[in-house]
């Protein structure tokens, strides 16, 4: 459909760029087709009265009440404190993946005596550690923060571990030969090596900070986009409680976006087929 | 010299190598044949300290080889370069310790050497496997090594690249270069480089014969003490075929 649309306005006798240009326009529209069509049905289920707005706004609704807390400046500090949050935790969590990580993937000894507590750790559910933070910390900031960077920590230690232990045997003893060893072999060639394994790791853990700040701001907060959702639920607001859904998804996919950027950046020497 | 003696190997119940005794370091280039899975890697290994032999020892001008030494280096049958480092930051690694100053000077002039000058800062995709392979050579030189090990270093290059650089590598090492001990599966190229030639027989390696070759350089490829010699070596590393010359050369 777009390429015939653009193929009706393209000038004569210039194919090439615009054969590109329709493939990229093609590349854009094609998966915005299914959600366009949800929201035209979901839009007109709401203003031809089929289902009760009251329960499921429409989407104009929605957008309307996100405006409206945008511009009147409401959500303002309450998405400066939820980033604040996720980006705290985030820090600590990984910033502490990174160095047990780093100890387990090289050396086997470190792994045998650590890796297995963190893995039983694991299997408790993540929100069965909320009451004992809560106990332990108190329901203020540091409760919350710790609950995030404890959920950030796994993927990134997972995936960074697996990275340094399963480096390129051949490029290590590169290293061995000129006599690297220890912290030098680690940040000369496993840490490189393993830097595509950690990308993958911050940004699972970058999603899971964002899921465990909706639930940490559930159990008990006074601010936070988890809490204006909260209270959109006890008023009754359901544009409101879309809205926050909205703001969730976009502050995801923000902060994922940056992360994948600077991946790309920095893997910039990866020999991959770029198909991202 | 490099005086190796009574070197055994074992990677568990399995001999891999000797009892092996050898000296070297009179000649510039040493070539090591012999057939597949013999020991040759194995023994490159210990000399570049990545294994540690069962029994018996090396040494490098009388000081003993208990693992990477800084005046020994290796250039593997593949680069092996790091991906993340620019081609001057690869060679780089090899003289880490060395001061800043030093480093830069070092890397510029072994990059002229093996004609990379102007892929200091290329990133090894970029690299043709050629030049790759000559990264690594320059890696392996850059340190000013007393013993330069070749596994196969140009086994990976296509046949017309591979004479490149086996004239590369005469010119690199040169008379005042490291001792080179190279591995090779190709005869011809050992007797055009080498001044010795050792013939392993294996496993567990053992040195099957010991050759010098006095055949004066350039070396023609064609003259009849060239093909001798070669006759004499093919017949070692294919013992059960006793035309193994006229097989291997039709
Ligand atoms: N780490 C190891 N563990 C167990 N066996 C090994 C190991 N390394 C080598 N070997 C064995 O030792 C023998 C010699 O291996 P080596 O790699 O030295 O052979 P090679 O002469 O270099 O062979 P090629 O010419 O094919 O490279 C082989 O039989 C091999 O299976
Ligand atoms: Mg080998």
């Amino acid at each position: 459909m777009s390429e015939l649309l653009l193929n009706l306005v393209r000038p004569l006798g210039v194919p090439w760029p615009a054969r590109g240009l329709a493939a990229r326009a093609q590349a854009i529209v094609r998966p915005l087709i299914f959600p366009a069509l949800i929201l035209l049905v979901w839009q007109g289920a709401g203003s031809f009265r089929l289902v009760d707005p009251v329960l499921l706004p429409t989407p104009t609704r929605v957008l309307g009440a996100l405006y409206e807390m945008l511009v009147s400046g409401f959500l303002n500090p309450h998405l400066a404190i939820s980033f604040q949050r996720v980006l705290l935790g985030f820090a600590g969590g990984v910033a502490v993946a990174v160095l047990v990580g780093a100890l387990t993937g090289y050396s086997r000894f470190w792994r045998s005596i650590i890796d297995p507590t963190l893995h039983a750790l694991r299997t408790i559910p993540g929100l069965a550690w909320i009451p004992m933070f809560i106990l332990w910390l108190g329901i203020d900031e540091s409760s919350k923060v710790v609950l995030i960077a404890k959920a950030a920590f796994f993927p990134t230690y997972l995936n960074f571990m697996s990275g340094i232990a399963r480096a390129d045997r051949k490029l290590i003893e590169v290293g061995e030969v000129y006599r690297l060893r220890g912290a030098r072999l680690v940040t000369r060639v496993l840490l490189p090596y393993s830097l595509p394994f950690l990308f993958v790791g911050l940004r699972q853990s970058m999603g899971v900070a964002w899921l465990v700040v909706v639930a940490a701001e559930l159990m008990g907060a006074s601010s936070g986009i988890g809490y204006v959702l909260l209270d959109g639920e006890m008023t009754g607001r359901a544009q409101i409680v879309m809205a926050c859904m909205i703001v969730f998804a976009l502050c995801g996919k923000t902060t994922d976006f940056i992360l994948a950027r600077l991946a790309h950046r920095v893997l910039r020497w990866q020999d991959t087929a770029d198909r991202e | 010299m490099i005086e190796i003696h009574g070197l055994v190997k074992k990677f568990g119940d399995f001999a891999a190598l000797g009892p092996l005794g050898l000296s070297f370091g009179n000649e510039r280039i040493l070539t090591v044949i012999g057939a597949s899975g013999c020991g040759k890697s194995t023994l490159l290994r210990l000399l570049a300290g990545l294994e540690t032999p069962t029994r018996g020892q090396i040494t490098l001008d009388g000081e003993r080889i208990d693992g990477p030494h800084r005046r020994i280096s290796v250039a593997f049958q593949e680069p092996r370069l790091m991906p993340w480092l620019s081609v001057a930051a690869n060679v780089e690694l090899a003289i880490w310790d060395w001061p800043a100053e030093a480093r830069r000077a070092a890397v510029e002039a072994v990059l002229r050497k093996v004609s990379l000058t102007a892929f200091a800062q290329a990133l090894p995709k970029q690299l043709s496997g050629g030049m790759a392979q000559r990264v690594g050579l320059a890696r392996a030189l850059v340190g000013n090594p007393r013993l330069l090990l070749l596994d196969e270093p140009f086994s990976a290059l296509d046949p017309l690249t591979r004479v490149r650089m086996q004239d590369h590598l005469l010119e690199i090492v040169g008379d005042d270069g490291p001792n080179v001990l190279l591995i090779t599966h190709d005869i011809e190229e050992a007797i055009v480089l080498s001044d010795r030639i050792v013939v392993l027989d294996g496993p567990p390696a053992r040195v099957r014969r010991d050759l010098r070759i006095d055949l004066p350089r350039p070396r023609g490829r064609a003259s009849a003490a060239f093909q001798e010699i070669k006759e004499l070596l093919l017949a070692d590393l294919l013992p059960d075929r006793i035309d193994a010359a006229h097989t291997v050369a039709a």
